[in-house]
């Protein structure tokens, strides 16, 4: 009983996703081009970035993804963009969103493509200038860049 | 050839809201957001989506190979009277595909 309870617990815990380390993530030089794109000189702090996504996607071209950024949305301070950047997809960009004080909170719901397992990278820009990251890794039972 | 696909987008509003009170946004709109890298063929992609309240903007998004086909977002707007809510996808190619939508606020 108790074997078989730590097995259904060890089970559980391979379905959450694990926060990756923006910093530790291995980039491509077309990855690092487009990340440094954004920052345009800037460092980025880790974290104030929850992702919220399977730790393993059947479909690959159909991943849900919800990203909230930790910010009051007050004219003062607020997000300006969140971007999202694949580190293994034939193109790192997936989407840049842009964000105003309209919104009650830094945090939208989508759906992206990961060709194969792979880590993302989120990148938040902030009203004062400054950016922070944040990657998560999903795997993919079937890759999804087949258009 | 034949004629380009012409999509219906879908908005998910409610009908009326308070000043001020939290209102969830959610879209769709029927896209193949072909990025013709894996397959030959043209390329068909949207390149942009743009959500504005009473002429302002609110929330907006450029599209990317990654994005998945039949995009869709959800997202949290604070309501503001009148409420006249106008959501545009805009295709690479050039062509709009516009929705407007009333929110009652009051």
């Amino acid at each position: 009983m108790g074997l078989r309870r730590r097995g259904f617990l060890a089970g559980a815990a391979a379905l959450v996703l694990l926060p990756v380390p923006a910093a530790a993530v291995t980039l491509a030089p077309d990855v690092a081009a487009a990340l440094e794109a954004i920052l345009d000189g800037r460092t980025p702090v880790e974290g104030g970035i929850v992702i919220d996504a399977p730790a393993v996607a059947d479909n690959g071209a159909q991943v849900p993804v919800t990203i909230s950024v930790d910010s009051p949305m007050t004219e003062a301070d607020h997000v300006t963009a969140i971007h999202i950047l694949a580190t293994l997809n034939p193109a790192p960009g997936i989407a840049r969103f842009h964000l105003t004080p309209h919104l009650t909170r830094a945090e939208v719901a989508t759906r992206i493509r990961l060709a194969e397992a792979q880590e993302f990278l989120v990148l938040a820009e902030l009203s004062d200038g400054t950016v922070r990251q944040a990657a998560a890794r999903t795997a993919v039972t079937l890759g999804g860049c087949t258009t | 050839m034949s004629e380009p696909h012409e999509p219906t987008p879908r908005i998910r509003l409610p009908a009326s809201a308070r000043p001020g009170e939290e209102i969830e946004v959610r879209t769709l709109i029927d896209h193949p957001m072909i990025t013709a890298v894996a397959i030959p063929g043209p390329r068909d992609m949207l390149a942009r989506f743009d959500a504005t309240m009473n002429g302002a903007a609110v929330f907006a998004c450029d599209f990317a190979n990654g994005s998945a086909a039949n995009p869709g977002f959800t997202f949290f707007v604070r309501a503001q009277a009148p409420g006249d809510f106008a959501f545009v996808w805009t295709h690479e190619d050039g062509r709009e595909f516009r929705l407007e939508r009333k929110v009652e606020v009051g």
